[in-house]
């Protein structure tokens, strides 16, 4: 039998999301529904004087008006940081309490502060009008660069300090600083950016007053860690009465990991009035609440010899954080980022210092990529300079520093278990035409134009593990999954997983996995996830980790399948279980050629007898039945790398910057399924690229944020990007049976620096921020024809 | 979005009735609609003057383009007629928003909301446009009177807008990347007699560049305008884009007008 993995089987999803039949939580109703409307604060940092629903209470429809203060006397706890991190002076991070709704002080234009619900959606909007609270407005703290030196927006937080962290060695650092011919130095800004998943955020709570259960449907990458915070945390329900669903989820990029405010208050309201609820955030409401991503500021030396070794590395980095820490807020930019701002290179010493602060802004936290696209922008801006600095070519610096032995120790934290850095660049130059650049920039002078082109290599770590090592560093949690794998009597086969699908087509590439372990058609099988009332437990979605930690889970259950397959088989064809071949979905005694097939199988295993014999398919010490689960923690992190290389072409009269040419060549191990591979660097460097070129999120100094709408934040189109060219190489993972890598967010994590580094070539190294719009772009061109002027 | 009445009369007539000064007219309802949905705008009656059958089509005479107001802007850009007395025209609808947009949308929607960034009044300048209301009709350079602001009285209907076709024309716009309405653009029309440089995005209000203008009616090409500064005082400036940088596109984009007619 073909194997599946690795062929481009058509996605099983496609069939309802392109008819329009997925189901969404917006399109889940609940008879007698109420709908819910929040009231938010208008400043990004006010005290709250008091709150007068009175009005509310009286309009027409209006069921129940709740607020900070009713929430605090129902000890519903708050939302979250989850990883706790220790500053270089060993005090732990400070955290504020972030209630569902603010009670006494709102800290970021959008915070709730209450909560309408009513018999309609009109009718809700109308009582949301009439609450009236009482702001006293305080100067807002929004620009991350004066938060240590403004007053403390939370009590118990000095300087608006979260932490000081520090990874690496001061002093080695300075020693090879010290022995260097060069420093190459850059200061960034790594923009912030709004995750816009194309389904806003969205609960329908249904409470069983018989049961006392709480339904929670709700666009969540991950439905069991939702449980398990709302659970242990917020004090909402016991597990045992909380059910929550994730059913279809439009895209969530890291912006629906957290359990936020609404769905908090919603499952704890539902309860108090009985009514079901419903809430769908407008387009502004997630512009304003979603977790933002990035925003870093970094100054960053590298220290290299004349002739292009790298000696030395350091990177101080301030990271916003927003007005709270939230779930995976606070290790984004401290093991998320640190250790991989070394890039793929071999760095003797080297050193990264991030201080967090709180600001009156929206929260930021993990978005695709999630620290290491800050940290590729970082070393990779570096590296491009360095090459400039010391007149080398720009690949040719990068080859240089490689390791080429693998396991590679890389300085900071990782142990990269397979790679092969050298054959990645050398394809992608071999694809981007790289020795024909020259002959092209010249024609695009020609025609009046810059042209420019940009490389980057990098590597990232995803699919975090081990659980003991994540949690001895901060974790509060273990991030292994689970599956479950559960043939049914007349065998058909539902494979449960925590990992949860928002556009990553699991139902399709898990398929393929469980398919060949198991030898049936992929047609027999389904995948089960998105509902904590079905399957084991599970952490969900996000950092790469579905396939590498969740894909391993579901082949370790198929493999105890076959396993006792090869038992019950054994006994069913009266030969020893060591005489038993399975292949292709057949159980084969070895000397006979007797079979049964794997359906055969499970059939005996539930139906475990025959008429007028008693006779049993059920080995001794086994039980009837045929399902099997696991829960799989890797060994280590997962490493997938690659090169890109970008060209541009700007207009000088306008600044325009369009991407002529994008080559990406990755290294992500064995490859289950290349359509939905590639669909996924589509959708990073897309990512990516609008946060070289297009994506800015603006406040205001009073902390309104400017850019709330679609009108003032550029969200990159088709047309703003060419043909990706893509390429793979392949070195198989040592850390799963699988030898796969993660793919989901390496296309975020090397097109920032890969489009900035042509934008900055074709502007003769001059140096721009992201995004590099087309004003930023004209300003820079009119300042090199001064200078070229003033030169000649 | 607050309740209201929604009304669809049969004429013009029927509708300045229930005019009031609690009422809007609708016709795409492409800025009403979302102003009303975030409660920027709140009406007791909503006129829709879609199904008054006199206020759409296209009518093309010797020397004028006759668009009837709630004519959409998809309609203009597939018009043969259109295309090929002012191709200019054409190619402006056709460049509108998106194809959504551009199937809902209405000239005389875009013209009686006169937003400082859309496309259709720097035609209307640039044309010699002339507004036939369901009361008098209104020549452009009086009829755009500042941002959002027209000489419109409360209650009065834009039914058509006539162009007069000209020897050549050319729309240039540089699209906001986010919204696509124009940072700026450039309608370039070259009359009989004259030239004229609408600009739209760039200030307040669409107007016409005089300077420009006055070089381009007595040597229409590109080479006329060479040098000549284009100022930024009294330009927008905002997140997009400077007042700087606006006047730097006027200038620009002129030019590639020019060479284009």
């Amino acid at each position: 039998m073909a194997s599946l993995v690795g062929s481009r089987v058509e996605r099983k999803e496609d069939t309802r999301f392109l008819q329009g039949k997925g189901r969404y939580t917006a399109d889940i109703n609940i008879a007698n529904q109420t709908y819910a409307v929040f009231v938010r604060s208008p400043h990004a940092r006010a005290k709250i004087k008091s709150v007068d629903t009175s009005k509310a209470l009286k309009s027409s429809g209006v069921v129940s008006v709740l607020t900070g203060k009713e929430i605090a006397e129902d000890k519903i706890g708050g939302l979250i940081a989850g990883w706790a991190i220790r500053s270089e002076d060993g005090s732990e991070m400070k955290v504020p309490g972030n209630p569902p709704l603010a009670k006494d002080v709102a800290n970021f234009v959008g915070e709730p502060i209450a909560v309408v619900f009513a018999e309609t959606l009109d009718e809700a909007k109308e009582g949301a009008e009439k609450v009236k609270v009482d702001y006293k407005v305080l100067k807002a703290v929004v620009d991350p660069a004066d938060a240590m030196k403004s007053e403390a927006i939370h009590d118990g937080v000095d300087k608006n300090l979260c932490y000081d962290w520090l990874l690496g060695d001061r002093k080695a650092v300075d020693e090879a600083f010290s022995k260097a011919d060069k420093i190459i130095k850059v200061d960034l800004i790594n923009n912030r950016l709004v995750p816009n998943a194309m389904e806003p955020r969205a609960c329908v709570v249904d409470y069983n007053t018989a049961s006392e259960e709480i339904t929670l449907y709700t666009t969540s990458q991950n439905p069991h860690l939702s449980r398990l915070v709302m659970s242990a945390f917020g004090n909402v329900a016991p597990e045992n009465k909380l059910r929550v669903v994730a059913p279809d989820v439009g895209g969530g990029f890291g912006s629906k990991i957290n359990v936020y405010n609404e769905e908090i208050v919603c499952s704890w309201a539902s309860k108090k009035i009985e009514r079901p609820i419903k809430w769908v955030a407008e387009r502004t409401e997630s512009f304003l609440t979603d977790t933002h991503g990035r925003d870093h500021i970094t100054h960053a030396e590298l220290a290299v010899t004349k002739d292009g070794k790298f000696l030395g590395f350091k990177n101080e980095t301030i990271a916003n954080l927003g007005a709270y820490a939230r779930v995976f807020a606070t290790v984004t930019p401290t093991y998320l980022f640190g250790p991989c701002a070394t890039g793929v290179y071999v760095i003797p010493a080297a050193y990264s210092n991030v201080k967090a602060v709180y600001t009156n802004t929206a929260p930021v936290d993990a978005y695709r990529g999630a620290g290491r696209p800050e940290a590729t922008y970082t070393i990779e801006r570096l590296v491009e300079k360095a090459a400039l600095e010391l007149g080398m070519d720009k690949t040719e610096i990068r080859m240089k520093n490689f390791p080429t032995q693998f396991p590679f120790k890389q300085t900071l934290v990782h142990t990269v278990d397979s790679g092969d850095y050298v054959a990645g660049l050398e394809k992608a130059k071999q694809m981007a035409d790289y020795a024909g650049f020259e002959a092209r920039r010249k024609k695009s002078e020609a025609n009046g134009k810059l042209r420019g082109i940009g490389v980057s290599s990098y590597f990232e770590a995803c699919g975090i593990a081990p659980s003991a090592a994540v949690m001895s560093l901060g974790c509060g949690v273990g991030l292994w999954e689970s599956a479950e794998v559960r043939f049914n009597p007349t065998g058909q086969i539902s494979v449960f997983t925590g990992a949860h699908s928002h556009g990553q087509s699991h139902d399709t590439t898990f398929a393929q996995i469980a398919a060949d372990e198991l030898g049936v058609p992929m047609e027999n099988i389904d995948v089960v996830h998105g509902d904590t009332d079905k399957g084991t437990f599970g952490m969900g979605t996000y950092g790469s980790r579905s396939l590498t930690v969740g894909g391993i889970a579901i082949v370790n259950a198929c493999k105890k399948i076959i396993a006792k397959g090869k038992r019950v088989a054994a006994k069913m064809l009266e030969v020893n279980e060591d005489e038993i071949e399975f292949k292709d979905g057949e159980f084969v005694a070895l000397k006979s050629n007797k079979k049964k097939t794997i359906g055969e199988v499970a059939f005996a295993c539930y139906l475990p007898g025959q008429r007028d014999e008693m006779k049993s398919p059920i080995p001794e010490g086994d039980e009837p039945g045929l399902i099997e689960s696991s829960f799989y923690d890797p060994p280590n992190f997962s490493f997938p790398a690659g090169s890109h290389i970008c060209e541009v072409e700007i207009d000088p009269d306008t600044g325009n910057v369009k991407v002529e040419k994008y080559t990406a060549v990755d290294d992500f191990g064995r490859i289950v399924n290349p359509n939905i591979v590639e669909g996924q660097v589509h959708g990073g460097l897309a990512q990516g690229i609008g946060q070289a070129l297009h994506e800015n999120t603006q406040y205001d100094e009073t902390g309104q944020l400017m850019t709330a709408s679609y009108m003032d934040y550029t969200m990159p189109r088709a047309d703003n990007f060419p043909d990706f060219n893509l390429g793979f190489t392949c070195t198989h993972a040592t850390s799963n049976p699988l030898g796969v890598k993660g793919c989901g967010e390496a296309g975020a994590i090397a097109s920032p620096p890969t489009v900035m580094n042509a934008v900055i070539d074709a502007l003769g190294g001059q140096e721009i921020s992201m995004p590099a719009t087309a004003e930023k772009v004209w300003r820079a061109c009119k300042a090199m024809k001064k200078s070229k002027a003033k030169a000649a | 979005m607050k309740t209201f009445n929604y009304h669809s009369p049969k004429d013009v007539k029927e509708a300045t009735k229930l005019a009031s000064s609690s009422s809007a007219f609708l016709a795409g309802g492409m800025t009403t609609i979302p102003s009303m949905k975030l409660g920027l705008a709140t009406y007791k009656d909503v006129i829709d003057i879609k199904n008054i059958k006199k206020l759409s089509g296209i009518k093309v005479s010797g020397k004028t383009v006759m668009i009837g107001a709630t004519t959409k802007h998809a309609e203009v850009a597939a018009s043969k007629d259109v295309s090929k007395a002012i191709p200019a025209l054409a190619k402006l609808a056709g460049n509108i928003g998106d194809a959504q947009v551009r199937n809902r949308g209405t000239i005389g929607g875009s013209i009686s909301n006169n937003d400082p960034s859309a496309c259709y009044p720097s035609a209307c300048m640039a044309l010699n446009a002339v507004i036939h209301t369901d009361k008098r009709k209104i020549e452009a350079e009086k009829f755009f009177t500042g941002m959002f602001e027209t000489a419109l009285k409360s209650g009065e209907i834009v039914e058509a807008v006539e162009f007069q076709i000209p020897e050549k024309a050319d729309y240039q716009k540089h699209p906001n990347p986010a919204s696509r309405y124009a940072i700026i653009g450039v309608f370039v029309a070259k009359h009989k007699k004259d030239v004229n440089v609408a600009v739209t995005g760039a200030k307040s209000c669409v107007y016409i560049d005089k300077d420009l203008s006055k070089k381009l009616s007595s040597n229409f090409s590109s080479s006329a305008i060479d040098g000549t500064e284009v100022k930024s005082s009294g330009m927008n400036s905002d997140m997009h884009a400077s007042a700087e940088y606006r006047a730097n596109l006027v200038s620009l984009y002129t030019k590639k007008a020019v060479e284009a007619c």
